[in-house]
């Protein structure tokens, strides 16, 4: 530190710089308090905060780099390898007559008695599955979609093959199964004649119905790309082909949508005659 | 003068009950090595500590829980509209708490620098061959908290139930569900059901206030507490050698320094959450499965994941008839993978070396000492980057004006590509610089890339072995310096015993003092081994500094306190005037 310049007047100087940054700080402290006590203003707060926070890394700074020294100091740093004295004790003292390591009989009876025991705290797991017991791949497998369940918009009314629009998807739900996470499905209108694949679900007067669910990780498969009449995934880019029976054509998604059978009935609604063609959403390792 | 007298009395009220003289003694002359890559780690413990802290905060107004609830609140898009309690509770902390949305993005951002300070501080470690034994366990507590600060960040923005991170949470779900055999059960354990269930948020709040905090703390303790017992690694340099630690000392620079990076940690945080919007939760809406959001990205620390997804192409096969759905190889397996190559990696380029490499380093190397590492991390890095922007890939189409399906072409073509490439570049540039010794990257001239690429001759110096140890920049002093290197003893006046070392270029101090000759000898002798010592008259030097240093630091003190003193009467003067009534 000294011997460069006039000391004095460096260190003066820097000292003043730390004195004013923490004064600034106590400012900013202040000046949060003030926002805080006045309704509060989120940009404010964090300005003041930030300000605050950056008086006293400011001064310490300052204070480090040149009130302090730095470098200039060299400690040992004594190997690894324990005294080979020490490491004979250590074993000695570890092993010794009275030393519970060589009671192996008692040991292996410990052992049986742990072992058991963490064997038991496993059960206790069963309790975060379903409490309706009910199989991960059948629950996977389902949906409340069954024959004669109307199709309805989210606001639970039913829809007419009429009320499809052209140009768009719209969004169906069985009825009285709003907020389940598989049952999301879209009906769209399409000319018949344009098929290459017959739409596995059948067609109402040209309105087919799949599963909104994308089949690589369930994401819905919001985006309609109406000319090519596509339906493309907004989280990984995955596009089936709806003309094709929803056949994925880009994309990491490999299974088609699932289709749902439909049917009008009695009073010209939509109605499902089955669960979906195949498990709606991601794969999993029961679905053959 | 008063602040003294107290912590004199305090320290020696202390003293008589636990006696800490000896061990702070030596805790407050530990050195630390000058050298700004080693702050990373320092960055990622402080975030820690803002996360905790607002954390805390938030914990006092979040509702975990999916039950349905009607908003009513400030904020008058969502007023009177039917949420889950979790996503109303979100909103009303953002804009019914006062300073709640400055502590929720403080958090955020905290999260997102955490995050980003573990993974360059992971570089730091791997470019530098930091692992190598003795530090094999701090590698593999280090990248468990890398693995915990990832689920805790995914659990933390998933938990406000709101569409962009509720699809995140479903891909997830897939994700795991696509795993054989365990796959549907692993899910149903872990969510109580078929997504989306009640038990989600409750379960992943407490995973993430609870349980994966209090492993961090417990394995942040566990790092420190080795870091302490093995003390610093170093980089090479004059008077360093595998047996010392060359810096500055705990008490009085490290601990001002260290102090300073925590306030800037928490400058940058509060300015981050005051200033800089971030996951606006009542922008996407509650989470409802028919639903979707576009662009829809996730933190950039599971991106890399989000990235695959979307790169990998649609791969399922069926083992005995049963289903390995298309997550499972870019989702299950590269994941798998990307952890199980971190945690084995040092072990991995141990058995890969020649003779195995059972040597304990303190020296760390520099990166281009180890060609085949550092192509071999470029490569990875390069790949991670790639997938980061793949993550991104509906917003880059939207840049480039492309359609996204070319945008991922492209991206397919460069993830195979690019990791290669910038590989073999780095790999060459290492074995150019190495060959050419201490120069940078400006500075290489075509002939040295070209004889880097020539292999299996040792024309040029440039040496075949792919991981042997550098010979350039190598443990020992500079063969200039060592000649004239010795180690000065002297005793002070106060009748302790200091020394140092002193060669060409620098003089090092011993950090502390010691009670007789031998003891000292000794330390020099485990620092330099053999190197001659010679007992010198005492000096000023060293010595005479801290009375001056303690003296500033009480005039810095002194001052502060009294602009402090200053405004706070002015403050208070200002009050009672408006107090005052009118006359």
């Amino acid at each position: 530190m000294t011997g460069r310049g006039t000391p004095d007047r460096r260190e003066r100087v820097s000292s003043a710089v730390v004195a004013a940054a923490f004064g600034v700080s106590a400012l900013g402290a202040a000046g949060f308090a003030a926002v805080y006590a006045t309704g509060g203003q989120t940009q404010l707060e964090g300005l003041t905060l930030a300000v605050a926070f950056a008086g006293i890394a400011v001064g310490l700074s300052v204070w480090a780099r040149r009130l302090l020294p730095t470098g200039g100091y060299v400690e040992e740093h004594e190997p690894f390898d324990s005294p080979p004295a020490d490491l004979r004790l250590a074993a000695e003292a570890l092993t010794g007559p009275e030393s519970p390591v060589r009671r192996r009989g008692l040991l292996a009876m410990l052992g049986l008695a742990l072992g058991a025991l963490a064997g038991a705290a496993l059960f206790p797991l069963r309790s975060l599955l379903p409490f309706d017991r009910q199989r991960p791949a059948r629950a996977l497998r389902t949906t409340p979609w069954a024959a004669g369940v109307r199709l309805v918009r989210a606001d639970g009314t039913p829809v007419r093959p009429a009320d499809v629009p052209d140009g768009t998807v719209l969004t169906v739900f069985p009825q009285g199964h709003r907020s389940r996470g598989d049952v999301p499905a879209f009906a769209v209108r399409l000319d018949p004649a344009r098929f290459t694949a017959p739409p596995p679900g059948g067609t109402v007067a040209g309105v087919v119905v799949y599963s909104l669910l994308c089949t690589h990780a369930g994401c819905p498969v919001a985006l309609y790309l109406q000319g090519t009449a596509r339906v493309l995934c907004p989280c990984h880019q995955s596009t089936f082909d709806l003309l094709a029976g929803a056949r994925p054509v880009a994309g990491p998604a490999a299974r088609p949508l699932p289709g749902l059978p439909i049917t009008v009935d009695v009073e010209g609604y939509l109605v499902a005659t089955g669960d979906f063609t195949a498990p709606p959403g991601a794969g999993f390792w029961s679905l053959r | 003068m008063i602040t003294r007298w107290l912590s004199g009395r305090l320290a020696r009220s202390l003293d008589d009950r636990l006696r800490v003289a000896p061990v702070l003694r030596r805790a407050l002359a530990k050195v630390f090595p000058d050298h700004w890559s080693f702050m990373f780690g320092e960055i990622a413990l402080y975030s820690f500590v803002v996360l905790v802290l607002t954390g805390v905060f938030l914990t006092l107004f979040f509702e975990p829980s999916t039950a349905d609830t009607v908003y009513s609140g400030a904020y008058a898009p969502l007023d009177g509209s039917r949420t889950s309690a979790a996503y109303a509770s979100t909103v009303r902390l953002s804009f019914d708490v006062r300073a709640g949305l400055l502590m929720r993005q403080t958090h955020h951002w905290s999260a997102l620098l955490f995050v980003g300070a573990i993974v360059l501080h992971l570089l730091r470690v791997f470019f530098t061959g930091a692992y190598r034994r003795p530090r094999e366990i701090n590698w593999l507590i280090g990248v468990t908290m890398l693995a915990l600060a990832l689920f805790n960040g995914f659990t933390g923005y998933s938990i406000p139930d709101d569409l962009l991170s509720g699809t995140g949470l479903r891909i997830l779900y897939s994700v795991t569900q696509s795993i054989p055999l365990v796959g549907e059960w692993l899910v149903f354990l872990a969510a109580g059901g078929e997504f989306p269930t009640a038990e989600l948020v409750p379960r992943m709040f407490v995973s993430h206030v609870l349980l994966v905090p209090a492993v961090l703390a417990a394995l942040i303790a566990a790092h420190l507490g080795i870091l302490l017992r093995q003390k610093h690694s170093q980089f090479p340099g004059p008077g360093r050698t595998e047996n010392n630690v060359v810096g500055s000392r705990f008490w009085p620079s490290y601990t001002v320094r260290t102090l300073a990076l925590f306030a800037w940690v928490l400058a940058v945080a509060f300015a981050l959450g005051g200033l800089a919007q971030i996951n606006p939760v009542w922008i996407y809406g509650p989470f409802d499965p028919a639903q979707a959001i576009s662009p829809a990205q996730p933190d950039w620390y599971v991106a890399w994941g989000d990235g695959a997804l979307r790169l990998f192409p649609a791969v399922e096969f069926r083992v005995f008839g049963r289903l390995v759905p298309s997550p499972f190889l870019p989702g299950v397996v590269f994941g798998g993978l990307t952890f199980a190559g971190l945690y084995l990696w040092p072990f991995l380029e141990r058995r890969r070396r020649r003779r195995r490499d059972r040597l304990a380093h303190q020296l760390l190397d520099p990166p281009r000492a180890h060609p085949a590492r550092i192509g071999f991390g470029v490569g990875v890095l390069a790949l991670f980057a790639v997938l980061l922007a793949a993550a991104a890939d509906d917003i880059l189409a939207r840049i480039l004006r492309l359609p996204v399906l070319h945008v991922l072409s492209i991206l397919r073509v460069l993830a195979l590509a690019l990791p290669v490439s910038a590989g073999v570049v780095a790999y060459l540039v290492a074995r150019a610089l190495r060959a050419g010794g201490g120069r940078g990257i400006g500075e290489l001239t075509r002939s040295d890339v070209r004889s880097a690429m020539r292999f299996g001759s040792r024309a040029g110096g440039v040496s075949t072995g792919v991981g042997d140890p550098s010979p350039v920049a190598t443990a020992e002093p500079a063969a200039g310096s060592h000649d004239a290197a010795r180690i000065e003893l002297w005793r002070d006046p106060d009748g302790l015993w200091r020394w140092r070392y002193r060669d060409a270029v620098v003089v090092l101090a011993a950090s502390q003092a010691y009670r007789s000759r031998p003891e000292a000898e000794r330390a020099a002798a485990t620092a330099y081994g053999d190197l001659p010592a010679r007992e010198v008259a005492p000096s000023g030097g060293r010595t005479g500094e801290p009375a001056a240093m303690r003296e500033r630091a009480g005039r810095i003190a002194g001052r502060a306190g009294g602009y402090l003193a200053l405004a706070a009467v002015a403050l208070w003067r200002g009050r009672r005037a408006r107090r005052r009534p009118p006359p």
